[in-house]
């Protein structure tokens, strides 16, 4: 799809089709399922970081008026083994035993016992009542100390993985990963320059407004139905089925509304609980985390420390990086070490490259996915590094990215060539924007970065079923966090030839329709985006055989052109098109309901990229960071609601300026996380960010019919050190970690 | 728990006088209410204020300025003649929470919530406020730096309500003003803060100064050492260095995940320095 192409519905802007609900208050969402006779469910956290559990007693709970049921890691099954879907790392045991610690807790927050009562009080005061005998262990809490051979350890058992020859002493190091090619100690031979640094990042949380919910009820035959809030209905009802040895057919999963997950609610915490505690009760069960238990006990993503050497000649052209890494994995195994090593180098043709990566469990919360998973990180120290060999080589930042940018052909460094792909776009876009062609104004500091993400295909089902007045409605499974309702019906509309406000698009539950990942990787409007495609195709194909039918033609002889079926040129027949309400109104007498229906493992889901521009002021003598303006500059192959690619552009740019300015887990000696809420755990506020600026790049996805890219996770990637690029250029200094925190610029600043 | 809504100064008295368990007067409730919920604490009694007519306006006398203990802090930003007179004391308190929190909160509350960090207290002890304090023996009124003694605990005794704070009629050539610190732009708690008011003599030479500063101790913290640096002078660089290095001495702040005690004492007196260059200008100094 090389040449510009002109649609109808897709780029347009309308209002999204689930806003009103939301802001009448009507949406349901993870908290808002109410049954007759429910109970509320609370879980007992550990008070220690690192514990052996030794045992515990619930009959004091269970025996309190209004308690209907308690549970421990006893009352489970033994936990089975399997690959988690989605973007998050990991294995299904170990989210068993996340959900609910079996012998040992392993960060302040897991979750010991759980109990159902009445009344949210008289479940509080049932929690106070179960005894837990705790043995007491040296909580780890630094990843490179972690590493250590003398190091206290989480698991016994742990073994690293990826390691040339099979380990033989148990370790805190989960597994290590190492991509390489060509000869970096060559590469470093030919470099005019090379720079080094280690970088660090803290741990940071995703901070969707909404806490995880969830309400459950199990009936008399074991089959149970669930409604809560989730990023993936499918994969949860998958999970909960091996934690808690039920048949797939046996869950019933609803994906409510959703307040955000960024990826934080691809995995389950409260689900299986709910369930247990229904089961356990004979009643349903409603299970709120409060927002310091969120902070607590659900996955951040991983704290980092990155070293990094990187040489270039003096002409820019990179001859080399090498880089060390280590992720915290929290308790369990699965940081993001992968696509933290695979992104690293990817916007760059590099011929000798190494990279190093170790996932280390830490006594913290086990890390979900959040927003191009891994990724941030590793890229923040290589687009400093990049910054610094620019200011080396007194060269532009742009152009030094413009003489190396990856480009269609390009071996990405994690193996495949690229197809088409925007970086040299987005990069020539940001050469010419005010945000850089502006003076840089008095005091402040411009830093430019580079983003990046893979984005994902996978599997989505999608039914397209046309009602008997024409009108359209799309059945789905992907739940929708960014709009995509209605880009789906934007997708549909394009394809049938209707108007927008003719179709609408829903988001089934595990039973109503057919089977989608996670609404992750960015490929809901790829990947379900090309199911409603497909399905919508299905339908122009039918419709075609019921005109053939009804004029008595051959198939081939009839077209469908602008939302009807027409005769082909040329064909002998005297009729009148048939419009897609005529066809429905006569579909009893033609072969029945009109019915649509695909399913796909989607390919070639397309890399975006990205450029962010921003000037960032310092207050000298009190280390204060102004953000003055910000551009998001990305590939969007082809925006199908404009809005709400700017949407994801904005918000990627908001919680990445959080992450490298303010935002960090701020742990005490024993492992108590000391600003669990919104107060100290300081993302930013409306009124500390001007309005994002924002470009769209179209460089259209040659495997996607309408050329789309995935665009909800790259738009965090860059933010970063294009924070951390202004601020040095601000103050002169480079400051290697995050946050760029006051305290730390005033002291960056006074050397 | 007992909720009670009195419309009298002395039902109020009467009612947190007799109470039986803990007792809590509720002003604005954004303290209160969010200590109740997130289970810090349990009254027993709840004694509203808000139902007391003349708690809820701010009287301008030939004297000054009488704000009552349920005056909220945007009532304050939208009184023209309490800003004019002592903009410092209105813009500390047009700095608490956010909008939504300034159009519930009053400064009374903040000051008897006693936190080390509260807004509007700095400034108004450099304003020299007063309290009117009511109880079962009576009124009493107090210099308003007496009230607070320590994290969370005031000298307020049992069955005392606050029912006003009074600002004198500022003197000619008057300025006061208030700034803290915090990493965002709102909605943060002051990792530390400076509120300074001062007035001129002749030719433009300060004649007299109260600088305080706010979460660098247990309470606010009075430096007559950095009033005494400024005064008799035109606020020169030289003055103003020695009032950032008394502010810098007077600072006894704790290490937390707000700030580090090297942050908290280096800012205060960079605080301290910039208010006391608005005071001044405030003040009509040149
Ligand atoms: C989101 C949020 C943001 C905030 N931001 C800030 C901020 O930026 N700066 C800041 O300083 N504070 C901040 N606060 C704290 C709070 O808003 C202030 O301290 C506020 O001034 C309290 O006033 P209030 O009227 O709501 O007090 P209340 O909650 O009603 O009372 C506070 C305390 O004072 C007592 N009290 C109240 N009135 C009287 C009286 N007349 N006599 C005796 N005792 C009394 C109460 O019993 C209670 O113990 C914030 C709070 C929230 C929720």
């Amino acid at each position: 799809m090389a040449e510009a192409v002109s649609y109808k519905s897709i780029g347009t802007r309308p209002i999204r089709p689930d806003g009103v609900d939301k802001v009448t208050g009507r949406a349901q969402f993870g908290a808002d399922q109410n049954l007759p006779n429910m109970l509320y469910g609370r879980v007992l956290r550990s008070p220690h970081a690192h514990a052996v559990i030794k045992s515990v007693d619930v009959s004091a709970a269970l025996a309190l008026e209004g308690v209907y049921a308690a549970i421990s890691g006893a009352d489970f099954p033994g936990p089975k083994g399997g690959a988690l879907g989605g973007e998050g790392g990991g294995d299904v045991s170990d989210v068993a035993k996340n959900v609910m610690a079996r012998d040992k807790a392993l960060y302040h927050g897991h979750a010991v016992a759980a109990v159902a009562a009445r009344s949210q009080k008289i479940a509080e005061d049932a929690l106070a009542l179960i005894k837990v005998e705790y043995q007491v262990l040296t909580p780890v809490l630094d990843v490179i100390a972690a590493m250590n051979e003398g190091s206290p350890l989480l698991n016994e058992k742990n073994f690293t993985k990826g390691l040339p020859e099979k380990a033989t002493q148990p370790s805190n190091v989960a597994s290590v990963m190492k991509l390489a090619r060509g000869n970096v100690d060559e590469g470093f031979e030919q470099a005019d320059v090379i720079v080094e640094g280690e970088y660090t990042i803290p741990m940071a949380h995703q901070g969707y407004i909404e806490p995880h919910a969830c309400t459950a009820t199990v009936n008399e035959e074991g089959k149970a139905t669930v409604w809560c809030s989730t990023q993936g209905h499918f994969e949860f009802r998958a999970m909960t089925s091996k934690i808690l040895d039920m048949k797939v057919s046996d869950l019933k999963f609803i994906a409510t509304e959703i307040g955000g997950g960024f990826g934080g609610k691809t995995v389950v915490y409260l689900e299986p609980l709910a369930i247990m505690l229904s089961k356990a009760s004979g009643r349903p069960v409603k299970m709120m985390m409060t927002r310091e238990e969120v902070f607590r006990a659900t996955g951040p993503t991983s704290g980092t420390v990155c070293r990094v050497k990187v040489g270039a000649k003096k002409d820019g052209t990179l001859t080399a990086a090498k880089t060390w890494m280590a992720y915290e994995a929290g308790a369990f195994a699965g940081g993001p070490i992968g696509p933290g090593a695979m992104s690293i180098y990817a916007p760059y043709r590099l011929e000798n490259f190494h990279v190093e990566a170790y996932d280390v469990l830490v006594n913290k919360p086990k890390v979900a996915a959040y927003r191009a998973p891994g990724a941030p990180q590793s890229m923040h120290a290589m687009e400093c590094a990049m910054d610094e060999i620019a200011r080396k080589l007194n060269m532009d930042p742009i152009d030094l990215r413009l003489k190396n940018a990856a480009t269609e052909g390009t071996q990405a460094p994690y193996g495949p060539k690229f197809p088409a792909i925007g970086l040299i776009e987005c990069l020539e876009a940001a050469k010419v924007h005010p945000n850089y062609t502006s003076p840089v104004p008095a005091g402040a500091g411009r830093g430019v970065a580079v983003g990046f993400w893979f984005n994902v295909g996978m599997q989505s089902s999608a039914e397209v079923r046309i009602n008997e007045d024409g009108t359209v409605t799309v059945m789905e499974g992907s739940p929708d966090i960014g709009g995509s309702r209605a880009s789906m019906c934007l997708m549909a509309a394009e394809t049938l030839g209707v108007e927008y406000q003719e179709v609408k698009a829903y988001v089934g539950d595990t039973e109503s329709t057919g089977f989608c990942n996670v609404t992750g990787g960015s490929r809901t409007t790829f990947a379900t985006g090309m199911a409603v495609v497909q399905a919508c195709e299905d339908i122009i194909a039918q419709c075609k055989s019921r005109a053939a039918a009804t004029w008595g033609v051959d198939e081939d002889q009839v077209e469908w052109e602008d939302g009807q079926a027409i005769p082909a040129p040329g064909t002998n027949a005297d009729v009148k098109p048939l419009s897609l309400a005529d066809i429905a109104g006569n579909a009893a007498k033609t072969g029945g309901p009109l019915l649509g229906r695909a399913s796909l493992n989607a390919q070639g889901p397309g890399a975006s990229f990205a450029v962010n521009l921003t000037d960032l002021a310092v207050d000298r003598e009190t280390g204060k960071v102004d953000v003055l303006s910000f551009t998001a500059i990305q590939d969007a192959g082809t925006a199908i609601h404009p809005a709400y690619v700017e949407g994801q552009l904005q918000g990627g740019a908001a919680q990445g300026l959080g992450w490298a300015l303010n935002e960090e887990y701020i742990y005490d000696a024993n492992g108590v996380m000391q600003n669990a809420g919104f107060l100290d755990y300081r993302v930013p506020v409306a009124s500390d960010l001007p309005m994002i600026d924002t470009q769209i790049i179209e460089v259209p996805n040659p495997s996607h019919p309408y050329g789309v890219r995935g665009v909800g996770e790259t738009p965090i990637v860059a933010p970063l050190a294009a924070a951390a690029n202004a601020i040095r250029d601000a103050i002169g200094v480079r400051v290697y970690d995050l946050p760029l925190s006051p305290p730390r610029i005033l002291k960056a600043l006074e050397g | 728990m007992r909720y009670e809504a009195p419309s009298t100064t002395k039902e109020a008295v009467n009612l947190l006088a007799k109470a039986k368990g803990a007792a809590y007067v509720l002003a604005g409730g954004t303290d209160l209410l969010v200590r109740m919920k997130s289970d810090l604490i349990e009254p027993d009694l709840i004694v509203d204020i808000k139902r007391i007519k003349g708690m809820c306006e701010i009287k301008k006398t030939e004297s000054g300025f009488t704000i009552g203990a349920c005056v909220s802090a945007a009532q304050m930003g939208e009184h023209s003649g309490l800003k004019k007179a002592w903009p410092g004391v209105v813009e500390a308190a047009n700095l608490i929470g956010s909008d939504q929190i300034q159009g519930r909160c009053t400064v009374v509350g903040n000051l008897c919530n006693a936190s080390p960090a509260a807004d509007s207290v700095p400034a108004m002890i450099a304003a020299g406020a007063k309290v009117v304090i009511a109880g079962p023996n009576g009124k009493r009124t107090v210099s308003i730096d007496k009230v607070v003694t320590g994290p969370g605990k005031t000298s307020l005794k049992k069955g005392e309500v606050v029912e006003a704070i009074t600002l004198a009629k500022p003197e000619p050539k008057t300025g006061d003003a208030y700034l803290r610190f915090i990493p965002r732009t709102e909605m943060d708690i002051a990792v530390c803060s400076a509120g300074v008011s001062m007035t001129l003599g002749a030719k433009g030479v300060v004649k007299k100064a109260c600088v305080v500063l706010g979460a660098v101790g247990p309470t606010a913290v009075i430096v007559p050492a950095a009033a005494k640096a400024i005064i008799g002078t035109k606020l020169d660089d030289a003055a103003l260095a020695k009032l950032t290095a008394a502010c810098e001495k007077a600072c006894a702040p704790i290490d937390d995940k707000r700030g580090t005690i090297e942050f908290r004492t280096e800012v205060a007196g960079v605080l301290a320095r910039r208010a006391a260059k608005i005071a001044y200008d405030r003040a009509g100094g040149k």
